[in-house]
């Protein structure tokens, strides 16, 4: 028997342009550990609805580890105890947590561990200016098994959460492209967890 | 909730006589489509959450009123509240964040070039962990208002920007907080996104005597309850 709801939610209200100062951190892209030989890198740009590049969007990342574990750790990112500024991550664990900001060019970035093959996504939560709610999406990381998944989610469509191996310029092993389409033909397709 | 763009409206499209106009911003982001639901499995890694804890957090920075060597502009608030799922249950050892205006209405960001004076005292960026009750408490300087682009004369009521982590991904909320009694409130299409009155006040801090700091700060006291599904935690008496 589920609990009776008690309470209403408090509603959402957009992250507006000023968050910069308070949310983005050092480092917050570099959620695999330093150095990590088996790090994949994840970018792409996001895109408003005429295909313009959006300077202002704010990305959260949350993934399984490698071993499956959801545990996450803290750590992403460390305070220094004298200035009160940020050490960044150890250089060791993985917290499972990345937050990026989109630069002038609509671009971002995250190098991560690869997720397991059973949860073979990264959870993505999108924040910007005009958007009242925050939007959720997965990239599901190509060769991971996860390709049946996202077409059961949402058919063809299902394509837009696929992170593919980059095939344009600087190509290499380990290197996936993640495009977001807030709105319009090529629109991503955002998830509700209900 | 996704906002077609027809609810959003167009910048052509003037508001109706005696309605909150639209939030502009939003006509070209806002997904057209609705939301695909996500149900049905409870291993979705998004029933769980990132952790945050002492090493992210300093017990400074719970107080923006001390971020600098001397004391900001402005009118010293306590604000303080729980946060809770929507059973009512406390979430406890979660990050908040929050970010704000300075007492004139200008943002500690290059990108606002408002006519108002930045404060050399006041940056408006705090954090802190809520306890085990699901309670956190800021000290901070009351923010003003500010001018914006959305429309002719169009003024944000005073807000304070929170973030919130809930115990699963899911739960995750960005929000802004307002004061009661600002007449601005009425005019915001921020504000009025939120198309329930009854939603919208549950935006709207409580003047609080009781969280006021003698000959110190003003309290506000203002609840926070998070949505969506959390993974269910494992019950001892039925996994030992
Ligand atoms: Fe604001």
């Amino acid at each position: 028997m589920p609990e009776p709801v008690a309470f209403d939610p408090t509603p959402s209200q957009t992250v507006g342009p000023f968050y910069g100062y308070a949310l983005p951190f050092p480092g917050g892209g570099e959620i695999a550990p330093t150095g990590h030989p088996g790090a994949i890198t994840i970018h792409g740009y996001v895109y408003d609805g005429h295909g313009e590049p959006v300077p202002d969007a704010l990305l959260e990342f949350w993934q399984a580890a490698p071993d499956g574990s959801l545990a996450g750790g803290a750590g992403s990112w460390r305070r220094d105890a004298a200035s009160g500024g940020f050490l960044g991550r150890d250089g060791i664990g993985f917290t499972g947590f990345g937050r990026v900001g989109t630069g002038a060019d609509g671009h971002w970035s995250v190098r991560t561990l690869p997720p397991p093959p059973a949860a073979p996504y990264l959870a993505v939560c999108l924040f910007a200016r005009g958007l009242s709610r925050h939007l959720f999406t997965r990239a599901y990381v190509e060769g991971l098994g996860g390709e049946g998944e996202l077409k059961g989610l949402a058919g063809e469509r299902g394509e837009t959460m696929l992170a593919r191996r980059e095939s344009g310029a600087g190509a290499r092993e380990g290197l996936f492209r993640f495009d977001i389409h807030l709105q319009g033909e090529k629109e991503t397709v955002f998830l509700d967890f209900g | 909730m996704t906002l077609t763009q027809g609810q959003i409206g167009t910048a052509e499209e003037a508001p109706a006589r005696g309605r909150v106009g639209p939030y502009r911003s939003g006509a070209l982001r806002e997904p057209s489509r609705a939301p695909v639901l996500v149900g049905g499995d409870p291993e979705a890694v998004e029933l769980y959450g990132p952790v945050f804890g002492v090493t992210e957090v300093t017990p400074l920075d719970a107080d923006l009123t001390r971020q600098h060597v001397g004391d900001p502009h402005g009118e010293r608030i306590t604000v303080s509240g729980r946060v809770v799922d929507r059973f009512g249950r406390p979430v406890a050892g979660q990050l908040v964040e929050i970010w704000q205006a300075n007492a004139s209405g200008r943002y500690a960001h290059r990108r606002d070039q408002h006519a108002a004076p930045l404060d050399p005292h006041f940056t408006g960026a705090g954090r802190c962990l809520t306890d085990a009750e699901g309670r956190y408490a800021f000290t901070t300087i009351k923010p003003g208002a500010y001018p914006w682009g959305n429309h002719e004369n169009a003024w944000r009521p005073a807000h304070i920007h929170f973030s919130l982590f809930g115990r699963a991904f899911t739960q995750r909320l960005v929000t802004q907080m307002y004061f009661p009694g600002d007449p601005l409130l009425a005019y915001d299409p921020i504000l009025h996104t939120v198309t329930d009155q009854a939603a919208r006040d549950r935006l709207v801090a409580a003047y609080d005597p009781e969280l006021s700091v003698r000959n110190w700060s003003l309290g506000y006291h203002w609840d926070i309850v998070l949505d969506g599904p959390a993974a269910t935690p494992a019950d001892p008496e039925v996994t030992a």
